[in-house]
């Protein structure tokens, strides 16, 4: 049969079959390669088309980028973004995740369900649902319109990090904290915050690259404001100078790869859920 | 001296409820009026209807929306982004679970965190910029024709191309184009949950399969696989839920044909149509909830 092929021959054996080691790593390697051309096409002297192989290799296109107003405007709004979203999100997030662990009061389930929800569903759903709102109440559209869309959607990565966190802290270091006399807020800054300190580090890097990133919902919750992604589409959908798009995807994918990784060497070898899955 | 801040701390120590609601306030008001406020203006946006005559939108109660969803050109869509979400999400299960049995079984201590942060890297790296990628490569005069045509398979891709419904000029503007850029963009997402269903499962229970005289096929089917479907049914939610709400990918590729993110984003920007973009917005909703409440009816989620 197919899966003796696949899963390994006559006994349970800890090798993998030669069919599923390939397998694994064609499907690594099909995750990555598309990513790679992009740093290849940012070099290409062809500025029309995607001709591939690229005719000739040059530099010149960075300084180009690196000179261009529109960019460095659409990266300092998504920076603002997302520093105030994941901002947001961390105190929402952190104080979600306390009082989910704290108690098993009604509605906890429903309160995990809420937090994971605006990520669960597509992100149109989330960004027409704002919009509609935003026109409803005639809020016109601005920075803080955009800062609360995203906020909304960050708050899951800060909930589950802290959360996971809080479920493998011991609390009996509070209790010796409270019976030596300190107070809450004492207890909460030397105890607490020290031991959920990396998980909202990771969590807030994640809130960070998840804004950073974001297009669909902030086209609904975005009037005129350009945010790199909003420019990135525009690019995609408008090219006016190809080799300066794949310059500025080469720069968004090195700027996100910081964040993911640092948070994955915060919470490695422990159980912390990282997005639970964006 | 006591200080206001023990007093507070006092107060609220033997407040226990009172310390669990200020917690919970201020992500509960957040949620509950920006996040589920907002749904419920789309909800009931979507039951307003346009007039046909002086294209404002009329504050009634009314079914018209809906009912509008049901003309051939609006179902078709439905219908067409219904099927792109199941193909995607079968496609990527049946890639996905491989990869992750891989990693979650076979794979060295060593070479785990590696394999762990490959697929974890594309999960978070930016969206944009991986559809942009495949766009290079599927264009005409892309990768892919360039490769095909060195070791001269291009027949292969022409012939591929010259299917009816399917098929079109090239990759990037054929449903081809866009269920390839679909299963990359959410494999990951089918990768995560199985690959964490199966680290859970206890090797001692596959050995008791094999010392019970199990074979390999009958322990994969019996045991390995059936705790592991509530993952695949965690991923196929990923899946068939983002595919259904996308508009950015079959926007940049594939052919002119409208999947409904495209149709809720038309409606509510040039056409002006705000509740039938409503209506279309509830249909991802309305499918979903049908999708968890088969998985759940089907036992995928005791096992979580």
């Amino acid at each position: 049969m197919l899966f003796s092929k696949i899963f390994g021959k006559k006994k349970y054996s800890r090798k993998a079959s030669w069919f599923l080691k390939i397998f694994a790593g064609a499907g690594i390697l099909f995750l990555h390669i598309p990513i790679l051309f992009i740093f290849l096409y940012a070099f290409t002297t062809e500025e029309k088309s995607y001709q591939f192989p690229p005719p000739d290799f040059t530099f010149k296109w960075f300084p180009i980028a690196f000179e261009r107003n529109d960019i460095w405007q659409a990266i300092q709004l998504s920076v603002e973004v997302a520093t105030f979203s994941t901002l947001i999100a961390l105190i929402l997030g952190t104080l979600a995740a306390a009082a989910v662990h704290k108690t098993k009061f009604f509605g906890r389930e429903i309160i995990s369900f809420a937090v994971i929800l605006p990520i669960a569903l597509p992100g149109i759903i989330t960004g027409i649902s704002l919009r509609s709102a935003f026109s409803l109440f005639d809020i016109p559209f601005s920075f803080y319109t955009i800062v609360i869309a995203h906020a909304t959607f960050c708050i899951v990565t800060v909930y589950n990090n802290v959360l996971a966190r809080f479920r493998r802290t011991s609390m009996t270091q509070v209790e010796a904290s409270m019976d030596l006399g300190a107070n809450s807020f004492t207890t909460f800054r030397y105890i607490i915050l020290p031991n959920i300190a990396t998980a909202l580090l990771a969590g807030g890097m994640l809130a960070f690259a998840l804004s950073f990133d974001e297009v669909i919902v902030t086209t609904f919750a975005a009037g005129q404001q350009t945010t790199l992604p909003i420019w990135m589409l525009t690019e995609l959908i408008r090219p006016r100078q190809r080799p300066v798009t794949n310059v500025v995807a080469v720069f968004i994918v090195l700027i996100t790869f910081i964040p993911i990784i640092g948070a994955y060497y915060l919470t490695r070898g422990t159980d912390d859920v990282m997005g639970g899955g964006k | 001296m006591t200080s206001i801040a023990q007093k507070i701390s006092n107060f609220l120590f033997f407040r226990n409820n009172l310390f669990l609601i200020l917690l919970l306030l201020p992500p509960v008001l957040w949620l509950g009026i920006i996040y589920f406020g907002s749904l419920f203006s789309l909800l009931l946006q979507s039951f307003f209807y346009i007039d046909n005559y002086t294209g404002l939108i009329v504050k009634e109660i009314s079914l018209q929306s809906y009912r509008d969803l049901f003309t051939a050109t609006n179902f078709d869509i439905i219908l067409r982004t219904f099927l792109m979400a199941l193909s995607v999400t079968i496609a990527s299960a049946a890639i996905g679970f491989p990869i992750a049995y891989f990693m979650a079984h076979y794979a060295s201590d060593r070479a785990k965190p590696w394999l762990y942060l490959g697929i974890m890297l594309p999960l978070w790296s930016s969206y944009l910029v991986r559809v942009y990628a495949w766009k290079l490569l599927l264009a005409k005069e892309g990768v892919i024709s360039w490769v095909l045509d060195k070791i001269h398979m291009t027949w292969a891709l022409d012939l591929l191309l010259d299917s009816p419904v399917l098929g079109g000029p090239s990759l990037s503007i054929s449903y081809y184009g866009t269920f390839l850029v679909f299963l990359y963009i959410w494999l990951p997402f089918m990768i995560m949950p199985i690959q964490a269903a199966l680290e859970r499962i206890p090797r001692t229970f596959i050995e008791a399969s094999h010392d019970l005289g199990g074979t390999p096929d009958k322990t994969f089917w019996k045991v390995i696989f059936p705790l592991a479907f509530p993952g695949v049914v965690a991923g196929s939610i990923f899946t068939f839920s983002l595919t259904l709400g996308d508009y950015i990918i079959p926007g940049i590729i594939g052919p002119s044909a409208i999947f409904i993110g495209q149709a809720v984003y038309s409606h509510q920007g040039t056409a002006g149509n705000v509740p039938l973009a409503a209506a279309f917005s509830i249909v991802p909703i309305f499918i979903m909830c049908i999708y968890l409440w088969v998985a759940k009816r089907l036992g995928a989620f005791n096992a979580i």
